[in-house]
């Protein structure tokens, strides 16, 4: 299923930012390891480079450097409390935003991350459009480094290959009556039970985000394929 | 918030962003707080000529704090001769990186619609009619 355009940001809300906000002391609760391309892109940075993380969530890739700046937005206020309030991550600044009207003055940034937010957009044009506005915030020679979901993941335990559909509603599961949930901010599962959250993905085909950045006017630089994830960075001009 | 983000941000607007009145938002009714960090010398010097010195100034200005020189400091009045950091470059670091908006409202100077700060966080969330 693919929504109509008309559709779409009611349809995100309800599937994808209310369902953040639910769980989001339990989600950032399992996210904390910062995955080896990206803390390494964030590393490398000059001292003194000013960047964006676009769909920052709980703020893990805030205290990869910090003789950077990065200016850090989500649309789930309760991730970014939680962002917000980590010592470790004080260089930097949370702001609440959305991935399709970002806050940000244009040619601006020498780098931006996005995380695990492009698909969760759910028509074509809402995807392309994200990645747009994103380049449009670097500088000339800026940097994107953009992650998204990937169809082909026949290894992991959702074991999806290139045969199966691409926009799915993805199970979020916190557990009942175990001391871990009942302690959880987003309030104590109901008796114990165990409460399933959806969350809606489009997911991607091998090739497809380096086709969103070329459809956006940008230029591909480096891509991969990475645990279950096809990366890419992308510039606004080659060089 | 820490001041030094006013200097990269905009009105979410697409309409806004394209015009020179939407740089830099404008603050009202806002409430200060000092955040302590330990100073970064390398971090402000390599960033400060990215900064736009004219938006920060007029916002110390907007905020009633201590005024800015016209001229961003050079790079030899933020190292002395000892190789320290001087005052100068303490002062930024305390006005960008440790005073921060608690509460208030960020304006564009274009279309004058006012994004809350609330508990150190700005919304940038537009109503859906405006998107
Ligand atoms: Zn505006």
């Amino acid at each position: 299923m693919s929504t109509s355009a008309a559709a779409a940001p009611t349809y995100e809300n309800q599937h994808v930012h209310a369902v953040y906000n639910q769980i989001a002391a339990h989600f950032s609760s399992t996210r904390h390891k910062p995955w080896p391309i990206i803390e390494n892109f964030l590393r490398t940075l000059p001292a003194g480079a000013i960047g964006l993380d676009v769909g920052c969530g709980n703020g893990k890739y805030l205290s990869v450097n910090r003789d950077i700046f990065i200016v850090a937005s989500d649309r789930s206020r309760n991730l970014l409390e939680i962002a917000g309030k980590e010592e470790s991550h004080r260089p930097h600044a949370v702001v609440e935003a959305d991935v399709l009207e970002l806050p940000h003055p244009r040619g601006t940034f020498d780098f931006a991350i996005c995380i695990a937010v492009v698909h969760h957009l759910s028509t074509a044009e809402r995807r392309v459009e994200a990645v747009r506005g994103i380049l449009e915030t670097l500088r000339p020679e800026g940097r994107a480094l953009v992650y998204v979901w990937a169809l082909e993941q026949g290894g992991s335990r959702r074991g999806w290959t290139a045969d199966d559909e691409q926009d799915v509603m993805v199970p979020w599961v916190m557990r009942g009556s175990k001391k871990a949930a009942s302690a959880d901010a987003d309030g104590p599962a109901n008796g114990g039970q165990d409460r399933v959250f959806h969350r809606y993905y489009h997911l991607y085909r091998e090739g497809e985000l380096n086709q969103d950045v070329t459809a956006a006017g940008g230029v591909v630089l480096d891509s991969g394929y990475e645990k279950d994830n096809w990366w890419v960075v992308a510039g606004r001009q080659l060089t | 918030m820490k001041l030094l983000t006013l200097n990269f941000l905009t009105c979410a607007r697409k309409t806004c962003k394209a015009t020179a009145a939407s740089f830099p938002l404008h603050c009202r009714e806002v409430e200060l707080e000092q955040v302590e960090m330990d100073p970064n010398p390398l971090f402000i010097k390599n960033m400060l000529p990215r900064l736009d010195w004219k938006a920060m100034k007029g916002l110390t200005q907007e905020l009633g704090l201590p005024q800015l020189p016209n001229e961003a400091p050079s790079e030899e009045e933020l190292q002395g001769a000892d190789g320290e950091p001087t005052q100068v470059l303490n002062d930024l670091h305390t006005l960008l990186m440790e005073t921060s908006v608690v509460s208030g409202k960020l304006v564009c100077g274009n279309c004058e619609y006012e994004y809350p700060v609330k508990d150190g966080i700005a919304s940038f969330l537009l109503p859906s009619h405006m998107v």
